[in-house]
């Protein structure tokens, strides 16, 4: 008889059967109160606070910890601190939850999730498995691509998503940007620095930016805008050499010479592991919470940029985490 | 010149010449404090650990000794910064430009360096 037994630590227990063979299955299952995912500053703050009120506490991140803030060089307006880097603001806020006794695995992929058993459990991809009496969802966001073929061959060879940091490789070359958003328009203006012209695409028939942006894009001399087109594909070699593109309004599409082309085309939720799941998201597939940054699971609190919200900053993320965090702990005292 | 990251810091191109003769394994991040360059430096100094056999490094892109990575031929058609190389007994065994996840950094370390 063949009897397989699961088991982990809180006693679930499965027994089937087959002839003449005894297998012993032990799968080890980690249970924390409190399971955060996502170790940006919604996240960490959340840890900060969950700990510090002795909840044991893990969070998870696929990345690094520090979010979005890693990618800030300077931030100017977190409050109390002067000028500081993003890096640094993410090791400070690290060091304090790991100091309060919170534990955190970066570098890893969510396989599975059941959050809606009064246990919540998650699997990641090495197998590990864990279990918690509540979730924190604080996955936060991403620049857009634009998923077209060849972007992400030409990734760093003629396509960037930071003016900044790659303009300088474009002096006196023909470039594209692509948005019509603040940034775009922005980004467009100062790339004319460097580039000898700047054309900027933009899917709709108006831009979504400021006037005052737009203004300054418009009257710019090495500027051309098509609007109503959609980049559709990338060439090249060793790097970018041409794009094709799509006039909406006709169907048509044209082929034409880039040397470069910057995307800015806004930010979309972390959420891909949620769709399709019990976790309610809205139409931009930001997680929909309530006041209490509940969101439709009981027990599944949410915080920062991927849900449902106007401003997205780290004062608001710290913000959003805090209230999750003392909601999650009133939550577990009603237990 | 060196750049105000946790990573070791090479500041010249001899520098450079000698780790690579004398190290297996060696990992340069070449670029600026931006924000396509700070999270691979972040992955680097968190990975550090658990990849002990790879030396990891930093240098700054806008030294004049970075020509030594700059004029790479691995390096043509690159135009996004950081240029990352990973350097196996002294030769470029591959190389990336712009911003790399955790995840694609893991990949190439797993795939070059193999322990
Ligand atoms: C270039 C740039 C500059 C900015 N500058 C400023 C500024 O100066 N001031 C300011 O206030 N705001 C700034 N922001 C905005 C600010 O960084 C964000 O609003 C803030 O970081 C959001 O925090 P968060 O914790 O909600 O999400 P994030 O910071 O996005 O963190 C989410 C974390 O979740 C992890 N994650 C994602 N998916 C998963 C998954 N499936 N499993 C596990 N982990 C996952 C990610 O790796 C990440 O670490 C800037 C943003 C950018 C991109």
């Amino acid at each position: 008889m063949r009897i397989i037994c699961e088991f982990n630590r809180l006693n679930n227990y499965k027994i089937c059967g087959n002839l003449f063979k005894i297998q012993l299955i032990y799968m080890e299952n980690q249970h924390y109160q409190a399971i955060i995912i996502g170790g940006g500053p919604a996240g960490l703050t959340a840890g900060i606070y969950l700990s510090r009120a002795k909840v044991k506490t893990l969070i998870l991140d696929s990345s690094i910890a520090g979010g979005q803030m890693i990618l800030t060089h300077k931030i100017a307006n977190y409050p109390g601190v002067e000028n500081i880097s993003g890096y640094q603001l993410s090791m400070n806020m690290l060091n304090q939850a790991k100091s309060f006794g919170c534990d955190v695995m970066s570098g890893i992929s969510i396989q599975k999730i059941d959050f809606e058993s009064t246990i919540k459990r998650l699997e990641l991809s090495n197998g590990k498995q864990f279990s918690s009496d509540v979730i924190i969802l604080a996955t936060g966001g991403r620049s857009r691509t634009l998923g077209i073929e060849g972007e992400e061959l030409f990734k760093g060879k003629g396509i960037s998503y930071c003016a900044t940091c790659d303009g300088d490789f474009f002096q006196d070359k023909e470039i594209a940007v692509v948005g019509g958003g603040n940034t775009a328009l922005e980004e467009a203006v100062s790339l004319t620095k460097f580039a000898k012209k700047v054309t900027i695409f933009h899917q709709f028939d108006h831009f979504q930016g400021s006037k005052y942006a737009e203004e300054e894009a418009r009257n710019h001399p090495k500027i051309e805008i098509h609007l109503n087109t959609k980049l559709t594909r990338f060439y090249g070699e060793d790097s970018l050499e041409s794009v094709d593109y799509i006039d909406v309004t006709s169907n048509e599409i044209h082929h034409q010479l880039f040397d470069g082309v910057f995307v800015f085309i806004g930010y979309e939720a972390n959420t891909e592991f949620l769709q399709g799941r019990c976790i309610e998201l809205n139409k931009f597939k930001e997680i929909v919470v309530d006041s209490n940054l509940q969101t439709n699971v009981k027990g599944v609190f949410a915080a920062g940029d991927a849900t449902t919200k106007k401003y997205r900053q780290i004062t608001t993320a710290v913000a959003d985490g805090t209230v999750a965090a003392l909601n999650a702990i009133e939550f577990l005292k009603a237990l | 010149m060196v750049l105000p990251t946790n990573l070791k810091h090479l500041a010249t191109a001899n520098e450079l010449t000698a780790l690579i003769n004398e190290k297996e394994n060696v990992m340069v991040c070449c670029g600026r404090m931006g924000p396509m360059c700070i999270p691979v430096y972040g992955v680097m100094h968190e990975i550090e650990p658990e990849y002990q056999h790879i030396e990891f490094r930093d240098m700054a892109f806008d030294s004049p000794e970075a020509h030594i990575i700059r004029n790479l031929p691995e390096c043509r058609g690159f135009m996004g910064i950081p240029f990352v190389i990973y350097y196996k007994n002294g030769k470029v065994a591959a190389a990336t430009s712009s911003i790399q996840s955790r995840d694609q950094i893991t990949k190439i370390l797993d795939k070059v360096f193999v322990k």
